[in-house]
């Protein structure tokens, strides 16, 4: 007991003191990402120019978006694997209605908005009263988004598109891209909620112990519906940064991002089976499978070779992560 | 043919069994009878090698033995029907029989036409007729009792121990496996056979041994005692707890909670019963009788097929528990771990878990100062004893866990607090805080359900107890009927009615 006392208080006596960070759950995937930097930086000069760094952030935008929703679900001990198809859809509807039907741009957006977060709610309700385990009902709704996108736009990119949407994919701020800042926003959001409000409690809860949660009056199904409609609601704000950057509605876009999704959820240090993890190691872990893809491009490595080493050190790092 | 002798067993500090001998003879059943917690399951755990004893020896036919684990406690000829079946529930009976020795052909494949004329055989010995070519799920609870029993004998088992088997069957299901166990004792086979139900004991039994707080009160022919001399040598005399004292009924409580019908199952007893301001209701039985049930079922947390429940005087129903919280009746559940506590978080997140309306700030945030102070303040009433309040949960004793749960609930209006077993695995100490606690809880006007095994407990804390048996209230005592013969009594013997 005195040791414990002891240990936490060495951390504040000696002035700035960085020993919390070893304590914290983002240790490791700060050495981490403090490693393979270092790395990329020894193996391509290039790397730590401004220039590329925002390039790298940019690139990495759209997952890190993806995982934020990904982060609320595996939290509450559940999992979204329809996450790249349900971004998909949302940027083929917002897309084919600003080309077919003449809505304005903005409206479309919103549309698109609804869909994403529509879909995320149906995938809520199916796991919270519908008592249906969440790896099959987003698998479901992955293969339904994916073909209402195929129906809706027959297949092809819908192009067309007014062109100041492409502000949200490569417009910039001073030097920084509209994505970033766009990611960064949400993260900032993402922390409040779970940080700051009784609604984040809730989902921690229930990823530690739902039994416990629901006796004690925590309105559990409640709390699963949201984490879904987030997870839903954050594929489409990733869907109109993609849909900026490729100027038209992809159907076929965000295949396997579900996955590299939970990579960077798992690599940011959250548990898989709920209850532990922060948000900003979900950035981290992102930023992370960026680095990764970006340095192993400019070290020019074979790119089948590449998903060969990603696989391995995402293999690495939960191996080192297991205990905590 | 066995015989157990000075067995000790010691878990830590605490001494479960202090010395329990127990002597069986081929082609008799054996009564091993005591409340829940005299040791009757630790000491069958030390049979089949499960468990080592601390002290003492097992003899098998004069020679002396010892398991070092289950599989050569089998070897010798020792078999168990465990109260939660071990079998697999979408394979054959006759999967399950030789599961992890299947027999196989020449070519290495199972063998199945053998292994189905093994397991008819030995079912014939048994002179049952089940089944065999679908899933375990789809026989009955009594067949798949039947099963376990087969695959015991398939073993060569010689003595049998059955834990409890009776609990889940209907009367007629419960024939069947007396009629079954006379057959095997006809075959020499020794039988032990754990019960709550004295009318079974009596029924089949020809040897009894009685345990009570892990010690060896006596063993005797069933023909010798009765049923009142059973139940005396099970409850005996004890070192009564230190309870605080009953304040008595007050005049003109009024009913906070009126229950007019509970029917856990389809065709099961229902229930009924009225809690009043300022007492505590014990709810007292067997494990399985249904007390845990009622309540959650109250709650909104177990499918009841009925469920009619006035809250002061105004029929609700609840589908949840956030919706009973808000009428005011709060859990405080069995398991702390399972069901209690969230053990990756601290001590305030756990208490402030269902407390978020209260302190916010902007209306959306929490506002961590009035959480922490409300927090520590609510841990300083029930007197947690920890570093502080944001030390990890898990890292408290017992008592404080308890504690933590009780907090949880001080800062809501309530006005019925359900307590499903508040003591089991906290120490003497801790005990008589948290009994004081509930009877500051009543002083000022809460209402409390009670659930507990501990029959001093019961008797010690209730102002009345409702006594449960197979589903169902059998019987409601108060005042000098609340003591330990009279509930077991009723726990054990009583009548449930059956409503369609």
């Amino acid at each position: 007991m005195s040791h414990n006392a002891n240990t936490a208080d060495s951390g504040k006596k000696g002035g700035i003191s960085f020993g919390w960070i070893l304590h914290s759950p983002l240790a490791l995937p700060l050495i981490g990402l403090i490693v393979v930097s270092i790395l990329m930086g020894f193996a391509s000069e290039n790397f730590f120019s401004v220039s590329n760094i925002m390039n790298v952030l940019r690139q990495v935008s759209i997952v890190g978006i993806l995982a934020v929703g990904m982060t609320f679900v595996i939290l509450t001990g559940g999992i979204d694997l329809s996450v790249g198809a349900v971004m998909a859809l949302a940027g083929t509807i917002a897309a084919g209605l600003m080309v077919n039907t003449g809505l304005p741009g903005w409206i479309a957006l919103l549309a698109g908005l609804g869909v994403g977060m529509g879909l995320g709610l149906f995938n809520g309700a199916l796991v919270a009263w519908g008592r249906m385990p969440a790896i099959i009902v987003t698998l479901a709704t992955m293969g339904i988004a994916r073909g209402f996108g195929l129906l809706y736009s027959g297949g092809y990119p819908i192009s067309g598109i007014p062109s100041w949407i492409s502000w949200f994919g490569i417009g910039r701020v001073g030097i920084v891209p509209v994505p970033v800042i766009a990611m960064v926003v949400i993260y900032a959001l993402a922390w409040v909620l779970l940080q700051r409000t009784p609604f984040g409690r809730h989902v921690y809860a229930i990823g530690g112990n739902e039994l416990a949660a629901k006796l004690s009056g925590v309105k559990t199904q409640w709390v699963k519906l949201a984490v879904y409609g987030i997870s839903g609601l954050t594929s489409a704000l990733a869907a109109i940064i993609l849909t900026g950057r490729l100027m038209s509605g992809q159907p076929n876009a965000g295949v396997g991002f579900e996955l590299d999704a939970i990579a960077a959820v798992v690599l940011g240090g959250t548990a898989i089976a709920g209850g532990r993890g922060l948000i900003l190691g979900t950035l981290i872990g992102a930023i992370l499978l960026g680095i990764l893809n970006n340095g192993l491009n400019l070290m020019g490595i074979n790119p089948y070779m590449q998903d060969v080493i990603k696989g391995a050190i995402i293999l690495l790092a939960i191996y080192i992560g297991r205990e905590w | 043919m066995l015989q157990l002798t000075g067995i000790k067993k010691k878990f830590g500090n605490i001494q479960v069994l202090h010395g329990v001998d127990l002597n069986v003879r081929a082609g008799e059943v054996h009564a091993l009878l005591g409340e829940n917690g005299a040791g009757k399951s630790t000491l069958m755990k030390i049979l089949t090698g499960i468990l080592q004893p601390t002290e003492g020896t097992i003899r098998i036919e004069g020679e002396e033995r010892k398991f070092a684990n289950y599989d050569e406690a089998i070897e010798a000829g020792i078999g168990i029907v465990f109260q939660e079946f071990s079998l697999i529930p979408h394979l054959t009976a006759v999967e399950n029989m030789f599961l992890a020795r299947e027999m196989k052909n020449k070519l290495g494949l199972l063998d199945r036409r053998t292994m189905r004329a093994r397991s008819k055989e030995i079912l014939a010995r048994l002179e049952v007729d089940l089944p065999l070519d679908v899933p375990i799920t789809k026989l009955s609870v009594a067949e798949q009792q039947f099963v376990e029993i087969a695959k015991a004998l398939s073993l060569n088992a010689r003595i049998l121990v059955l834990d409890e088997p009776t609990a889940t069957l209907t009367p007629s299901e419960v024939e069947h496996l007396f009629k079954v166990m006379r057959e095997l004792r006809k075959q020499g086979v020794a039988i032990i056979f754990i019960s709550h139900h004295l009318e079974e004991i009596f029924e089949i039994c020809d040897r009894i041994t009685v345990l009570r707080d892990g010690e060896f009160v006596g063993d005797c022919n069933v023909s010798d005692v009765d049923n009142d001399r059973l139940v005396e040598m099970m409850v005996g005399r004890r070192i009564e707890n230190s309870f605080p004292e009953k304040p008595g009924p007050r005049p003109g409580a009024k009913v906070m909670l009126e229950c007019e019908e509970v029917q856990l199952r389809k065709n099961g007893p229902v229930s009924q019963f009225e809690l009043r301001e300022g007492e505590i209701l014990g709810f007292a039985g067997l494990v399985g009788s249904g007390r845990t049930e009622t309540a959650l079922a109250m709650l909104g947390a177990f499918p009841a097929t009925r469920c009619k429940v006035l809250v002061d005087g105004e029929e609700t129903r609840f589908r949840e528990p956030a919706e009973a919280l808000a009428h005011g009746i709060g859990l405080l559940p069995e398991s702390r771990k399972e069901q209690g506590l969230i053990t990756s978080f601290s001590i305030l997140q756990n208490i402030s878990l269902n407390n978020y309306g209260k302190y916010r700030k902007y209306h959306w945030f929490i506002d961590l100062k009035k959480e922490m102070a409300a927090s520590e303040a609510a841990m300083a009433q029930v007197r947690v004893k920890a570093q502080g309040a944001t030390a990890r949960v898990d890292t408290l004793s017992g008592g404080n866990q308890q504690k933590v749960v009780i907090a949880r609930w001080l800062n809501h209006q309530m006005k019925v607090l359900i307590f499903d077993e508040p003591t089991r695995g906290i120490d003497v100490g801790a005990k008589a805080e948290i009994y004081q606690l509930m009877r500051e809880f009543t002083a000022k006007g809460y209402a409390i359900i009670m659930i507990s095994s501990e029959l001093p407990e019961v008797i010690g804390m209730s102002d009345r107890v409702c006594v449960f048996r197979q589903g169902g209230i059998v019987a409601t005592v108060e005042g000098d009927s609340i003591n330990s013969e009279e509930i077991m009594t009723h726990a054990t013997t009583g009548r449930v009615q059956n409503v369609a």
